[in-house]
């Protein structure tokens, strides 16, 4: 798998243009000085593995939680987030505390997981306003990064790909003409 | 010199030394050992052995720290070598890094190397075409550089020898200036490939869409079995190094065939600095070597030596390499050593959709990765204002169009569900450029590398020849995709340096003329017989073919001349 290609083709998984991708391809314009230690702080964990559950819950197949989507976001921010956008995602975690609190007066980590959608739905409403009409120079939106961190690494998880999507790492053919059903199961990146 | 005492010496003698263990590098060396010739192998890298150091080769996705993407920081490090589609997570690790070996970029050239057994091997593209004399004869034809001295009639017979052994998939298509071969298994081309294949047949008198030939095992035969390779698996992973063998490289196929013979040493970490000229002998006696952990000197002697360090540095290697007979480079009597250095030109794409054959899709992963169309300007005669011609890839795809709106179970459902696109085609560019002597590379006269060897400068850009061309490919392309019935057609073109092709050539050019060329017919340099150059750098002109093919049937040609000459005592 080559980086572009995983990306693109992660991309098309999502169905569009990957802000995080813009990111990853073009690399960090100023030297990180971010420190990113707490986000590998359990609690941190805990939470952004609740807030991927509620963009990808557990269905008939296992959720963003069980393919610990908090803990490669921490990484991911990390290593491959410019400085910029290192603050804004760790800004955006209490932001989105902040907006739980002063909807329904409750923490997201208190919230039942009807509230925690219905807010999650509304910040993705809000993040996809905010792309629209933002420009190149503007910061991106935190929940946009947290969405697309959350699909990237689920469905290059094991769970993600294996379980959810269909994962076959030899072929071992390549058929030129064959015949296309829509709605078969997607098939992972390899 | 490092050691005196004569048993070191003759531990040091062999019949032949090849500077480079990579595409041509490795033919020399199984071609060498196959006769029985005790052989040193140079290797400026490390050792990286089949299977055993591809460590990325059978991960999963989830198993690379960062899921593939690179961090920041090394991306940040490695402006150059990030350009490289390649260089991923997952292959990293073959690529020389920025900082490690530093070049003067005279202009901009984005120079992308392998240094480890191997070489570039592991991580080429795997196209595979053949050149004809529509190729050869150009420089002649449309007076530019010095006429090749050869034609197709001399090198065809070594197409068939290597492309038997590397194992080349593709159809017999039948087209002149695209030569058949010794062919496995073409792989298939798709609805809507195959759908403008014919549309260009039918309309365009000498224009072609093929199904791209390439070093992939579709069906292995006893040969690449005896190799210890298996058949292609479709996984297209292949810059992992690859655990079937399935595709061609010097580190499964001609490096280990050559050890098994028990004729060959094999040495990495080994820069070396030049070949050994001397005078009373007239002749190259050995090389010069700086070994690349202990920085130490140390000397290796052979009959003849083949240069094989991959095009700019065989440049290098030859430049470094003066004596009082050759003083600005061994060989370079004509002054044209480091010059008319060429490359091709990957500066335009073209992306359309099209409408129809919605009952299609695609199975399993193409190796061959679709398409390729031969050159068709200027091919019979001169018809456009620019010079020579482009090859182009074509490829037809459809993609995951799932809408990722909104949050939950619905966002989940319907991102798992195959919800392909429309079809969608592409293609890119591969352009002839015509060799300069303004195109150079050159020492730095101050700068030098970490073992003391001066730092390659490079001076290589496009022109207007260029330019005029990929005007053209743009055209061309726009009316066959326009007549095609494809719509919302869109070209770009981009300003990337020279050197991304990874396909620089030239600086040593073969010629008839000592007094305009390096080398002559059998690769060897005019000056000094003894010491041949078989990939990139001999390179007279670079037609719009991947390369690689071309330099293992230049390589094994010319060991087997090497081994007539030594026969005869020439040598």
């Amino acid at each position: 798998m080559n980086r572009r290609d995983a990306i693109s083709r992660v991309g098309l998984i999502l169905g569009g243009t990957v802000i995080g991708a813009e990111l990853f391809m073009s690399g960090c314009k100023s030297g990180s000085t971010v420190n990113t230690d707490d986000l590998f702080a359990k609690e941190t964990t805990a939470f952004l593995n609740e807030v991927g559950e509620t963009i990808l819950p557990e269905t008939a197949t296992p959720g963003a939680k069980a393919a610990n989507v908090g803990g490669f976001m921490a990484i991911m921010v990390r290593d491959c987030y410019t400085a910029d956008d290192q603050k804004v995602f760790k800004k955006g975690l209490s932001q989105l505390d902040e907006a739980s609190n002063k909807k329904f007066k409750k923490s997201f980590m208190e919230a039942d997981a009807k509230q925690r959608t219905e807010l999650l739905t509304d910040l993705d409403k809000e993040a996809k306003e905010y792309s629209k009409t933002k420009k190149p120079e503007d910061p991106n939106h935190y929940f946009s990064m947290i969405k697309q961190l959350t699909l990237l690494g689920y469905f290059t998880s094991e769970v993600g790909a294996t379980k959810a999507l269909r994962y076959l790492p030899v072929p071992g053919k390549y058929i030129g003409d064959y015949p296309y059903k829509k709605g078969d199961r997607a098939w992972a990146i390899s | 010199m490092a050691n005196l005492n004569i048993d070191s010496v003759k531990d040091r003698t062999f019949d032949a030394i090849v500077i480079g263990s990579g595409m041509s590098g490795g033919w020399a060396a199984k071609e060498f050992t196959d006769k029985g010739l005790k052989t040193l192998v140079l290797e400026r890298g490390r050792d990286v052995k089949h299977l055993k150091d591809y460590p990325t080769t059978n991960l999963y996705p989830w198993e690379f720290p960062h899921h593939g993407v690179l961090p920041d920081d090394v991306q940040k490090a490695n402006p150059i070598v990030n350009r490289c589609y390649a260089f991923g997570e997952d292959a990293a690790h073959f690529f020389v890094k920025d900082a490690e070996h530093p070049y003067v970029q005279e202009k901009p050239f984005d120079w992308i190397r392998g240094y480890q057994t191997g070489g570039k091997s592991l991580l080429w593209a795997r196209q595979t075409q053949r050149w004809s004399d529509f190729d050869f004869e150009g420089p002649a034809r449309d007076g530019f550089a010095v006429d090749w001295p050869i034609r197709y009639a001399d090198i065809a017979p070594w197409y068939s020898y290597v492309e038997k052994f590397a194992g080349i998939s593709g159809n017999r298509d039948g087209i002149p200036e695209l030569p058949d071969g010794e062919f496995l298994p073409a792989f298939p081309l798709n609805a809507v490939e195959t759908f403008f294949s014919n549309h260009v047949k039918k309309t365009y008198k000498n224009r072609h869409v093929i199904s791209a030939r390439c070093a992939h095992l579709s069906k292995p035969n006893q040969i690449h079995l005896d190799q210890g390779r298996g058949q292609c698996q479709e996984r297209t992973l292949c810059q992992r190094g690859c655990p079937f063998g399935g595709y061609f490289s010097a580190n499964s196929s001609t490096i280990p065939w050559a050890l098994k013979s028990g004729h060959c040493t094999l040495r990495p970490h080994s820069v070396v600095e030049s070949i050994i000229y001397d005078e009373k002998k007239g002749k190259a006696t050995g090389v010069r070597v700086i070994d690349a952990n202990t920085k130490e000197a140390i000397e290796y002697y052979a009959n003849v030596i083949f240069v094989n360090a991959a095009a700019l540095n065989s440049n290098l290697i030859l430049l470094n390499s003066t004596s009082g007979r050759f003083p600005n480079g061994l060989g370079n009597d004509s002054g044209t050593l480091g010059k008319y250095v060429a490359f091709h030109n990957y500066s335009a794409h073209i992306n359309a959709e099209y409408d129809g054959a919605k009952e299609w899709t695609t199975d399993g992963r193409n190796p061959a990765g679709g398409g390729y169309i031969p050159r068709f300007r200027n091919v019979y005669k001169q018809e456009t204002n620019f010079l020579r011609g482009y090859a182009a890839g074509f490829s037809a795809y459809r993609w995951q169009q799932n809408s990722s709106d909104g949050i939950g179970q619905d966002l989940k459902n319907n991102l798992v569900k195959k919800d392909l696109s429309g079809w969608h085609v592409g293609s890119h560019m591969m352009g002839e450029t015509i060799p300069k002597e303004t195109n150079y590379v050159a020492l730095d006269k101050s700068l030098k590398d970490p073992w003391g060897i001066p730092q390659l400068k490079i001076s290589v850009d496009y022109d207007d020849n260029d330019e005029k061309m990929k005007k053209d490919y743009v055209e061309q392309m726009t009316e066959m995709f326009t007549s095609a019935g494809f719509t919302n057609i869109k070209a770009s073109t981009d300003h990337r340096a020279p050197g991304l092709d990874i396909h620089e050539m030239g600086g040593v050019r073969m010629g008839n003329d000592p007094k305009t060329s390096m080398l002559d017919k059998w690769h060897r340099l005019h000056a000094c017989k003894n010491v041949y150059v078989t990939d990139g750098a001999s390179m007279t002109s670079t037609s719009c073919q991947n390369p690689s093919l071309t330099y293992m049937a230049f390589t094994a040609r010319a060991v087997d001349h090497a081994i007539g000459e030594m026969k005869k005592g020439n040598v």
